[in-house]
């Protein structure tokens, strides 16, 4: 087992128990928009594509890379904007305003 | 270690501490959106930071990063990220568990491809090792089954895929089949790397996430999501071992425990587990003989007009709104909000007691009827909700029906043990539902017959606006 294995290994577990310690303390109503939250985490993949372009030299190999960009900044955009949308909604008072199908637009202008 | 290697682990380092920071933020309502928008700022620099990663890695290896290759990736990210951006900001509140599905099927099928292509790469480079093919196979197995299965999940939700179970003759065989077939495959890739048999692996784990979600009842989608959301981030941890990226590993082992809780609270809140769900078929064998079981005869039930009930909304003290599934099929949140401000200008204190699983997702409810300008200090959980219900004067059940069933404090049913609200305490009861029709579990609600109850047959949109003129009439 090489030393980058063993400290990576080391990560992934460290990076498991924080996930546990830090969700189980989410109160159940804001739970869709934190798996929602989460969701957008896993768009770190976009990383990964990233790196895929750094290596890639042929035809197929960019079609795969374009695949793999394209659904990993669909899912890491889309996650933000839209747990961004749905948190602005959440406020203590309600206040009057005049047009609510826009501000939901405003807010996840907001975000990006 | 080169400088720009480091720096970039310290970027790294930066935005994994974000990530954690963002989903502690998320405890409160207060905080939520800075935390989001706190992990949001980590990721932008997460990715920025991976372009002079990658033109080190390059130039190590004595290559070049392509013209084409550059192409790709930024025309792959303006598309997807264009298509996420509008999906995202388009979408109803109402459509949004599928549109997370969706992501996440995105997300699962490039953690597979990133995994994917990488192996063929070290196959060519004749370097691909059984230690170098373990996290291969996983992340390829699980980010396929992740895509194909939230892709179903999405289209059950959206109604273009039957949202009851489907199964067909063969189809658990099938199953079986692709499991032992994307496993042992698997295995034969770790033993004699190949990137033909990779794939073989591939065909199996998609027709395997189709197969699995499949058999499982559109209600029981939220936890299959959920469940899903969590193999996504174990795939990418996946990815993250194969390119050798902290960054990847340390957010996707984030999400995949964090995920793996959610999963189970889910689960726990309809009394079911996991497995069982994962198993599927659920409402349609067990749940006949449950029906008769719980029936308890032919009461009759109390019948009244809008007229009625407002005049009891009108003059009470204290109201507690049951919102459930049909206030969100009906998409009727507004009308809710707004006949809950109207009570509450009179006077009269308003609770919304929201069941954990109230809705399609835990806490959907919250967002619905936070859309509908409801403040949130008027939400209550069912914990917390649960002693209010003996000092309503009115319980106004809207499209929620298991989780009023007192029938669950009973041993012997499909619900026994499942936690409910206490809607039969109140001093009196509304129900606003389309039809006696059965809920999810199949079960006559005992709470219909109850002397103390009254019912409203209405479409939850239908009927909260008539009992909105009614009420609006009443109070002059």
């Amino acid at each position: 087992m090489s030393p980058e294995l063993l400290s990576n290994l080391g990560l992934f577990v460290l990076a498991l128990l924080v996930g546990f310690e830090v969700i189980s303390k989410i109160p159940a109503t804001l739970h869709t928009p934190m798996m929602s939250g989460a969701n957008s985490i896993h768009g770190v993949v976009l990383v990964g594509a990233v790196l895929l372009a750094g290596v890639a030299d042929s035809p197929a190999g960019y079609v795969l890379t374009f695949l793999a960009a394209a659904f990993a900044a669909m899912n890491v955009v889309g996650g933000y904007v839209v747990t961004d949308r749905m948190l602005g909604m959440f406020r203590a008072k309600a206040p009057a305003r005049p047009a609510a199908a826009g501000d939901g637009q405003q807010t996840s202008e907001v975000a990006r | 270690m080169s400088t720009t290697a480091a720096l970039v682990g310290l970027v790294y380092l930066v935005a994994a501490t974000t990530f954690v920071l963002g989903l502690h933020l998320m405890r409160s309502p207060a905080t939520a959106r800075r935390g989001n928008l706190l992990s949001a700022a980590g990721m932008t620099a997460a990715v920025v930071a991976s372009v002079p990663l990658l033109l080190d890695h390059t130039s190590e290896i004595g290559g070049k990063v392509l013209v084409g290759a550059v192409v790709a990736l930024v025309a792959g990210t303006v598309v997807g990220g264009a298509a996420g951006f509008v999906s995202a900001r388009r979408v109803k509140m109402t459509a949004m568990p599928q549109l997370v599905s969706v992501f996440n099927a995105v997300g699962g099928g490039a953690a597979a491809l990133v995994g994917a292509v990488e192996f063929a790469r070290a196959v060519t480079e004749s370097r691909a090792t059984a230690g170098f093919a373990v996290p291969v196979v996983l992340d390829v197995i699980i980010g396929s089954v992740t895509f194909s299965g939230s892709i179903i999940a999405a289209g059950k939700l959206q109604g273009l895929v039957s949202g009851a179970p489907v199964s067909f003759p063969g189809s658990r065989a099938l199953t079986m089949l692709s499991t032992v077939v994307a496993l042992g495959v698997g295995v034969w890739v770790v033993v004699t790397p190949s990137t033909w048999l990779l794939v073989v692996v591939v065909v199996a784990s998609l027709v395997f996430g189709v197969l699995m979600t499949l058999p499982i009842g559109g209600a029981d989608m939220p936890v299959v999501i959920s469940l899903l959301n969590a193999f996504t981030g174990l795939a990418v941890a996946m990815a993250g071992f194969v390119v050798d990226n902290e960054i990847m590993i340390i957010a996707g082992a984030l999400v995949g425990a964090s995920g793996a809780i959610l999963t189970q609270q889910m689960a726990d809140a309809m009394n079911r587990s996991v497995l069982s769900i994962m198993v599927g078929g659920f409402g349609t064998g067990d749940a006949a003989g449950d029906a008769a079981a719980g029936a308890g005869g032919q009461q009759s039930v109390r019948r009244m007009d809008a007229d009625d009930v407002a005049i009891q909304l009108a003059y009470a003290q204290k109201v507690v709104v049951v919102p459930g599934y049909g206030l969100a099929a009906a998409q009727a949140q507004r009308e809710m909000g707004e006949l809950g401000s109207l009570l509450a200008s009179r006077g009269i204190t308003v609770y919304y007691a929201i069941h954990p699983v109230a809705g399609r997702m835990p806490g959907h409810m919250n967002v619905l009827l936070a859309e509908a300008d409801v403040p949130y200090t008027q939400l209550k959980e069912m914990d917390e909700v649960n002693p209010e219900f003996a000092t309503a004067d009115v319980a106004l059940v809207v499209g929620a029906n298991d989780v009023t069933n007192p029938a669950a404090r009973r041993p012997g049913n499909a619900i026994s043990g499942m936690p409910i609200l206490d809607v039969d305490h109140a001093r009196s009861i509304v129900v606003i539902k389309r039809s006696l029709g059965h809920g999810y579990a199949g079960l006559d609600n005992e709470l219909y017959t109850d002397p103390k109850a009254g019912m409203l047959f209405a479409d939850a949109k239908k009927g909260l606006t008539e009992l909105l003129a009614a009420v609006k009439t009443t109070v002059g």
